[in-house]
């Protein structure tokens, strides 16, 4: 890298500069780090003392509390689930989907590629969905969560990269006589590992932050009730926090004396833990993610 | 910045080249293997464009279709005189528009970024912005109340400056467009940066060295040499983008509307939903959808002429 001569202009853009991205760190950090002071922070001292900066006290007793509330262990349950076979569902078959497009001597293939390339651009909408779904009948149920299972975004990338896997293994492995779907699982699958790690990322985030379904489609099945929708009642439905608080103080009765459930706690402690699972994540797939966009990008 | 494989050259794809036999027989094993799959992909993509139908009827929800009186292009007739139709559109043309009018920020973002000299500052920066963009829509609602709901952070400081502190900007009707505009910026800001950052990457080193010997400094060599870098990029991004435009998106208005802010967050895509899920207008709310996509089509292949003229070659 050459050197540049540094003026006065030059330091005066540095400090604007470094400025500007600290700030903007700090923006993207502080409402995080608030919940999770909030969470840890003695409820009996924050009606005195607000929280801002750091813990007020310390206390487990809202993690302790607000994992018993009723339902929210459940929801927890529900969200891992849908995210781990969601995701599992759909690395497969987009996969298996990709691996047959990528073959050119398949009956029907360019009309079946067209026909899911279509879907990226044309929707029936909102209600001709709904309606349909509802005539499939599966209408809460845990299908709504996890089907369909593939998404022509996923299939173009995976398709894309098999393509340019060096033909010769998959050759060689045919005169041997093996079945397409042996090559797919003894050949291509290891070797399209790189893709199906990023589209599995994608997916599972995609299933952990996912809510519209569970608010539309199985609304009132409360053994269905994932973990991001039972925030956005907690946040929506003082009704429904009331109704929640009470159950703890009915059976926490002694403790209730002493300390005391907010609705302000509920919120953040559902937060932390909710977007906990993402936060653990991110550090260690980071770049995982941004190979997504890239080759995204390079498609598009 | 990881160096990404680039899987971009599609070289033919691997037929037995080599096995002139097997190559004309057909693989009918594979064929059965999609099948299933394609099917899921038309009962869920396919058939609902079967439900644009109702559009044309007063389809009550429960009874048969044919049982429903047919009306003809009453619901979308009803679209051209309604006046909530005009509010929604103006609140979609406004964030559309803000959006649009903000499109340069994760360039200059990237261009600000790149010009860090401190590499573990910029990784740190790099990816805490990048952060916001996976967190899900009702955990930045949540941090919004947290930070700005009467019981919020800015109230608390508010008050320990000696001000009143009720203040509740999730309830103020007048900076609804700014507000939520923020909001997507902190969401997407970062995340929209790193494609330029990519980009930039990925100009030719030597063109700066060629710049610097001939005087050019740090500042005229962003000019001259990173701005044009980048500048394709931006085109294409922006093109695509204009087919999007009645689509703001959805889960954002959604989870931010209170009945205060509810007149101007309304959006298309949440009218749609309004009309069709609260209000149990399915023929409207399919018919505002219909023109919806009408819409986004126009807009789309007129976006593909603009980019045959301006780039020579076509974004779809």
């Amino acid at each position: 890298m050459a050197r540049y001569k540094i003026g006065p202009a030059r330091i005066v853009f540095n400090i604007l500069n470094y400025t500007f991205f600290t700030l903007f760190t700090l923006l993207c950090v502080y409402p995080l780090w608030y919940v999770f002071i909030y969470t840890i922070s003695d409820p009996a001292l924050v009606t005195g003392t607000p929280v801002t900066f750091y813990p007020v006290g310390f206390s487990m007793y809202n993690l302790s509390r607000v994992i018993r509330l009723d339902g929210l262990a459940h929801a927890f349950f529900i969200s891992v689930a849908r995210t781990v076979v969601g995701t599992a569902l759909t690395v497969i078959c987009c996969m298996l989907l990709g691996y047959v497009f990528s073959q050119e001597n398949v009956p029907f293939r360019k009309l079946m590629y067209r026909i899911m390339v279509v879907t990226m651009y044309v929707s029936g909408g909102l209600i001709p969905t709904y309606l349909v779904i509802r005539a499939y009948g599966i209408m809460n149920t845990f299908w709504i969560y996890i089907i369909p299972p593939v998404s022509a975004y996923y299939v173009i990338l995976i398709k894309t990269y098999i393509e340019q896997l060096p033909p010769s293994l998959q050759e060689s492995a045919l005169i041997d006589g093996a079945s397409y779907l042996r090559i797919f699982i003894r050949i291509i699958m290891p070797l399209s590992m790189p893709i199906a790690a990023t589209i599995g990322i994608y997916s599972a985030v995609e299933q952990w932050n996912a809510w519209f379904d569970n608010h539309i489609y199985t609304f009132t099945n409360d053994k269905l009730l994932t973990l991001q929708y039972l925030l956005y009642n907690y946040l929506t439905e003082a009704e429904r926090m009331t109704k929640a608080l009470e159950g703890t103080h009915i059976t926490e009765a002694m403790a209730k004396r002493a300390q005391n459930l907010t609705p302000m706690g509920v919120r953040m402690t559902v937060t932390l833990i909710t977007v906990m699972p993402i936060l653990l994540v991110y550090p260690f797939l980071q770049r995982y993610f941004i190979k997504g966009i890239l080759i995204g990008a390079i498609k598009g | 910045m990881e160096q990404v494989n680039t899987p971009a050259v599609v070289t033919q794809p691997p037929a037995a080249s080599k096995l002139p036999g097997k190559k004309k027989r057909k693989n009918w094993e594979l064929f059965i293997i999609a099948l299933p799959l394609m099917i899921l992909v038309l009962m869920f993509s396919y058939v609902p464009l079967c439900g644009w139908i109702i559009s044309l009827f007063e389809y009550k929800p429960g009874r048969a279709l044919f049982d429903c009186r047919y009306v003809g292009l009453k619901y979308f007739q009803m679209f051209l005189t309604d006046r909530d139709v005009y509010r929604v559109l103006k609140n979609t043309v406004i964030f559309s528009g803000i959006g649009y009018l903000l499109s340069p920020l994760p360039m200059l973002f990237a261009l600000g970024l790149n010009e860090i000299g401190n590499a573990r500052f910029k990784k740190v920066a790099q990816t805490t912005t990048t952060l916001p963009y996976f967190i899900s829509m009702i955990i930045v609602y949540s941090l919004a109340f947290a930070m700005f709901s009467s019981d919020g952070v800015l109230n608390t400081v508010l008050k320990s400056l000696g001000g009143a502190g009720n203040t509740n900007l999730l309830m103020n009707k007048k900076i609804v467009y700014l507000f939520q505009t923020c909001i997507t910026q902190w969401k997407n800001l970062g995340w929209n940066a790193i494609i330029y950052i990519a980009a930039i990457a990925g100009i030719d080193q030597e063109q700066y060295e060629a710049a610097m010997i001939d005087g050019a400094g740090r500042f005229r060599c962003a000019l001259h040499i990173t701005l044009p870098g980048i500048m394709p990029t931006f085109l294409v991004l922006f093109l695509l983008s204009i087919a999007h435009f009645v689509s703001t998106g959805f889960e954002q208005y959604f989870v931010f509307k209170n009945p205060i802010v509810a007149s101007k967050i309304e959006v298309l895509d949440l009218y749609i939903y309004n009309m069709g899920l609260k209000l149990f207008d399915y023929s409207y709310s399919t018919a505002v959808g219909i023109i919806k996509s009408a819409i986004s089509v126009v807009l789309l292949f007129a976006a593909n002429t603009l980019a045959k003229r301006v780039r020579g070659t076509a974004i779809i």
